[in-house]
């Protein structure tokens, strides 16, 4: 087998058709001449010759046509001419071809793009070396995952010997000085061991040691990729060079490599070992290390399982051992909750996921199911024309080959389209999505995912396609052309029927849930916060550097700290158009983490044993009258409660409830924290506030002045309550607080009302995903309807004929048309019922203050789908009731 | 014009599959393979033309083997493809353009493993038709 004359000699047959016909022509010709010649020299006459010749060689043409027919490029040529006259076909039906393609394109693009989403959150595995044995340890608090204490830490590794390694981690957020201009970081503070657990080392440099960890150790930090680029220009003599971060000098001693993503903190950029001392684990528990802020990660022993660990570190939580004591609020009595690392970074969101990926197979199912009613549709049209071409002597393969062609095309202008939609989706959901979605950075197209929907559809596209064709070719030809055909289209009539009974139960289905989601946001947005609102502006102003260090080395460093806070409050009182200010240490509704400002508190008449875990607000003394708060009884914190005075509380309405029932709780003493401190008389009581979500119920609050509370909390948020625009004060309001010391960052500059839309992004995210599945699938759905009818009525069209020239008028017929159609949509509804149940129990813990049977979403949806199938079935039955009845009883 | 050519068209098709079934009956007809042999056997004595080919088959098989010209042609088209022939327009003693064929070097050693092949193949014949008699 020469390939190089394969080649060339098809190229040329291929280019130079023309000559190469002619070429044959010529040698057949050639043939037959020498053969009359040589018969003629055999002594017959000239035309007898001929015509022995002629007898011999066969029919010329037929022969040209066999000698013509050999080669690849013929089969490259009828290739071409399919293609030519599908893409004929196609352009001459416009309106079939844009629907199947548009519907093509969105369902394989939208279930790419859902899919590339989800795969990072729930399928692919961490990008660390064996990442099913990475653990993840939290606490339990009111039945969840709530964050450790570094004495717990130590006694958990210390007592387990299930991991190879175990570390802690918290946030860290540095601000660097020394170069352009102050810039805030944002990094993590771990035990030396953060990185062995994770699997990963740093590139350059060296890891943490334990002799890294403590107070008393030189300070270091670990850079990321990105991080070194900026400052560093990616020099690899950082190592050893010092970076100032808050005031401190710390060298720098590795970088990351490139590829690192930390899933813990995703935007981390430099990591420093943490400064508890293990000294400090006294009886008291007054110390920083007591603080359940941490949280706890764990790389399992080889040949260790899950199941193993768990039952191990319960056994360690049920026994206290005396030389590791134990605080009330970190007393693991109700046990810990071990989850690996991957599980646990999706479990906020993993069924919400869930839920949208089921939503995007029903849309994708209903894409399907609509190509195929179409391209059935089709080819019922298209029955006489195969029968002819069957009659023209095309054989079955050459009809099915075409057929094949068609529906390749139809799929790859479809593929095509939906690569954009996927692209294109995928940073729509990228860019719509909250940033908590977890490992949001590792979101892009996935060529898997499309390629799997790609192939589905065009088998499908294909089967449905040729399906038809086959079986009116098999049948026989004649057949067809005669009128006993309708029967064949009837068949088929009946699967579309079928097919577009499945699709409006399953747009049923979508549109229940998406109407139990309005619903669910309806009631959530109109929860009562606890405070108003609207006019409110909120900034977060940190104090950093060393004078305002709390500590003996430093003596007036809390003062200077309360005191620049209140000269900022007083100066942002004066600005024009404030109505009232206050600041805060803790935000209702914020994403500051909710750990920080938990606290136990007990009161004068419970036992050491015994207490409540609340939320502390340090607060000035007119919060509660900026935030719109109401008092319920007793007095608002007030001037008089100033350092020297005895230390008042204010309560919130649930604690008092809890504690108090129906007494009266004012005068009753109370500890917040520290037990060897003066106790707190309670003063006052005021309404509940909602702090993590509005759908979560923690109301227990202490609210403080912060010229009482124990420490000075270096972080507040300052209210301002405006007169008019909140937004429009925000340059005046940032100068105020400069003019008592412009060193100190202003983050998070923020009106009330758009945190609060934040806070439920998420939520409001997966509604907004599906309402706009809903919406498609109804469409699709009424198209389908809407074709099938159309079938349903031309096919039809010599009864209606009958009918009108028996004398029904144009209404009857009309009414007959639109009751097939909705009987049609009301089968839908019927076995759409019992899905959408399922899928509202499915997204039951997604909803909020709303019932699965939720009566107005159901009766929405039904009304919401009828109306539009009955405008889906109106056009064809109006035009089958206008058609003139003569030319109706003429047609076939 | 073109309803004529229509009409012959769809006859000379539809007597396409008549055609090869007639070929196929004939207990003289000559299947690939053997062409194969054939074809390279006649051209390695000289280069001839396609219908010399035919003559030659037919006259030293006795009218054994008769070959038309759709077959034939096409199997000179493959074994041309293949590399074992070349081909060129040369003029006939009746001065008439004729495509004549000659063998290549390649085609002459497929020729000694074809024949090879099919003494091969014969004598197994041979052998099995001996033990049943």
């Amino acid at each position: 087998m020469s390939l190089w004359r394969q080649v060339t000699r098809g190229l040329r047959g291929l280019l130079r058709r023309s000559e190469r016909d002619r070429e044959i022509d010529d040698e057949v010709q050639h043939y037959f001449e020498e053969m009359t010649a040589a018969y003629r020299a055999q002594g017959l006459s000239d035309e007898d010759a001929r015509r022995v010749a002629r007898h011999e060689c066969g029919n010329l043409h037929t022969a040209k046509e066999h000698v013509r027919t050999y080669g690849w490029e013929n089969t490259v040529r009828t290739f071409v001419a399919d293609l030519r006259f599908a893409s004929r076909q196609l352009r001459r039906n416009p309106s079939f071809t844009a629907i199947s393609v548009v519907t093509l394109g969105l369902g394989i693009g939208a279930s790419t793009a859902i899919f590339s989403a989800i795969d990072p959150i729930l399928f692919k595995p961490l990008p660390y070396p064996h990442p099913g044995r990475i653990l993840m340890l939290w606490n339990t608090w009111q039945g969840g995952r709530s964050e450790i204490a570094f004495g717990t830490y130590l006694e958990l590794s210390q007592r387990s010997h299930s991991f190879e390694s175990t570390a802690i981690f918290g946030p860290w957020q540095p601000t660097v000085t020394g170069r352009d201009e102050p810039q805030r970081l944002e990094g993590q503070s771990v035990s030396a061991r953060f990185f062995k657990v994770l699997g990963v080392a740093p590139l350059l440099g060296r890891d943490f040691s334990t002799s890294d960890e403590g107070p008393h150790a030189s300070k270091v930090a670990i850079l990321s990729d990105a991080l070194w680029r900026q400052l560093f220009h990616a020099d690899p003599a950082a190592i050893g060079q010092a970076l100032k971060l808050d005031g401190d000098n710390y060298t720098v001693i590795g970088v990351m490599p490139r590829d690192f993503d930390d899933v813990l903190s995703p935007s981390a950029e430099l990591w420093t070992p943490d400064e508890y001392d293990s000294s400090q684990i006294t009886r008291e528990f007054n110390s920083w290390e007591w603080g359940n802020h941490l949280r706890m990660v764990g790389r399992l022993k080889p040949g260790v399982s899950r199941a193993e660990a768990a039952q191990e570190l319960a056994g360690i939580a049920r026994t206290p051992w005396s030389q590791f004591p134990r605080p009330r609020w970190a007393s693991l009595k109700l046990g810990l909750i071990v989850d690996s690392l991957q599980d646990d970074i999706a479990h906020t969101v993993k069924p919400a996921l869930l839920a949208v990926f089921g939503a995007v197979i029903i849309v994708l199912a209903i894409a399907c199911v609509n190509v195929i009613n179409l391209l059935l549709a089709r080819s019922a049209q298209r029955a006489g024309e195969f029968a002819i071409r069957g009659a023209l002597g095309a054989s079955k393969r050459r009809i099915m080959r075409q057929l094949v062609t068609e529906s390749m095309l139809l799929t790859f202008l479809g593929g095509a389209l939906g690569v954009a939609t996927a692209v294109a989706g995928v940073r729509v959901i990228v860019a719509l999505s909250p940033t908590k979605l977890p490992r949001l950075n590792a979101i892009s197209f996935d060529p898997a995912a499309f390629l799997f929907a790609f192939v589905l559809i065009s088998i499908i596209g294909l089967v449905a396609g040729v399906m038809p064709a086959h079986h009116i070719v098999r049948n026989g030809l004649l057949f067809r052309l005669q009128s006993a055909s309708r029967r064949i289209a009837s068949t088929h009539l009946w699967t579309r029927r079928f097919l577009v009974v499945a699709e409006i139960a399953m747009a049923f289905v979508l549109l229940v849930s998406a109407g139990l989601l309005v619903r669910s946001m309806q009631r959530l947005v109109a929860v009562d916060p606890g405070f108003s609102p609207s006019y409110l502006l909120t900034l977060e102003v940190v104090t950093s550097g060393h004078q305002f260090d709390d500590i003996a080395a430093n003596p007036g460093g809390a003062d200077r700290r309360r005191r620049f806070f209140e000269q900022a409050l007083d100066a942002v009182r004066r600005v024009p158009g404030v109505d009232r200010a206050a600041f805060t240490s803790l935000l209702p509704l914020s994403d500051d983490p909710p750990v920080a400002g938990i606290y136990g508190a007990q009161f004068e008449d419970q036992d050491s044993d015994s207490g409540y875990n609340v939320f502390r607000y340090a607060v000035s003394p007119a919060y509660c009258s900026t935030m719109g708060i109401p008092l319920v009884s007793g007095r608002f914190l007030g001037e008089q409660d100033s350092e020297g005075a005895p230390p008042a509380a204010l309560i919130s309405e649930s604690l008092a409830r809890h504690h108090f029932g129906n007494r009266n709780p004012i005068g009753s003493r109370l500890h917040v924290g520290p037990r060897n401190r003066p106790w707190f008389t309670v003063v006052g009581v005021v309404g509940d506030v909602k702090q993590t979500s509005l759908s979560i119920d923690d109301e227990d609050a202490v609210y403080l002045s912060t010229r009482q509370t124990w420490f000075a909390d270096d972080t507040l948020s300052f209210v301002i309550r405006a007169r008019g625009n909140a937004a429009a004060l925000v340059p005046a309001v940032k100068s105020a607080i400069w003019s008592a010391d412009k060193e100190q960052p202003i983050l998070r500059v923020i009106t009330m009302d758009r945190l609060m839309a934040i806070t439920e992004a998420h939520k409001r995210f997966i509604l907004i995903l599906f309402e706009t599945f809903g919406i498609v699938s109804l469409l699709l759905a009424a198209v389908g309807l809407y074709g099938v009818l159309s079938g349903s009525v031309a096919e039809r069209i010599h009864e209606i004929g009958v009918r009108m020239a028996l004398g029904a008028t144009r209404g009857n017929v009309l009414v007959l048309a639109l009751r097939d159609g909705l009987r049609l949509t009301a089968f839908g509804m019927a076995i759409g019922l019992c899905g959408a149940l399922a899928a509202g129990r499915a997204i039951a813990s997604l909803l909020f203050g709303t019932s699965v049977l939720d009566p107005g979403s159901w009766f929405g949806a039904l009304a919401l789908l009828a109306v539009v199938a009955a405008l889906a079935c109106w056009v064809p039955a109006w035009r089958g009731a206008n058609v003139d009845p003569a030319s109706a009883l003429r047609s076939e | 014009m073109h309803g004529a050519h229509l009409v012959c068209h769809i006859l000379t098709i539809k007597m396409k599959c008549y055609y090869s079934a007639l070929m196929t009956d004939k207990n003289t007809d000559v299947i690939q393979g053997t062409l194969d042999l054939l074809i390279l056997k006649t051209l390695s004595l000289e280069p001839i033309h396609g219908f010399g080919i035919a003559r030659r088959v037919e006259q030293v098989s006795r009218g054994v083997f008769k070959v038309n010209p759709g077959s034939l042609l096409t199997a000179l088209q493959r074994l041309e493809r293949a590399g074992w022939l070349n081909s060129e327009w040369r003029n006939t003693e009746n001065s008439r353009r004729a495509k004549f064929y000659s063998l290549t070097r390649a085609g002459r050693k497929q020729l000694e493993i074809e024949e090879a092949d099919w003494n091969r193949r014969a004598s197994a014949v041979a052998h099995l038709l001996e033990q049943e008699a």
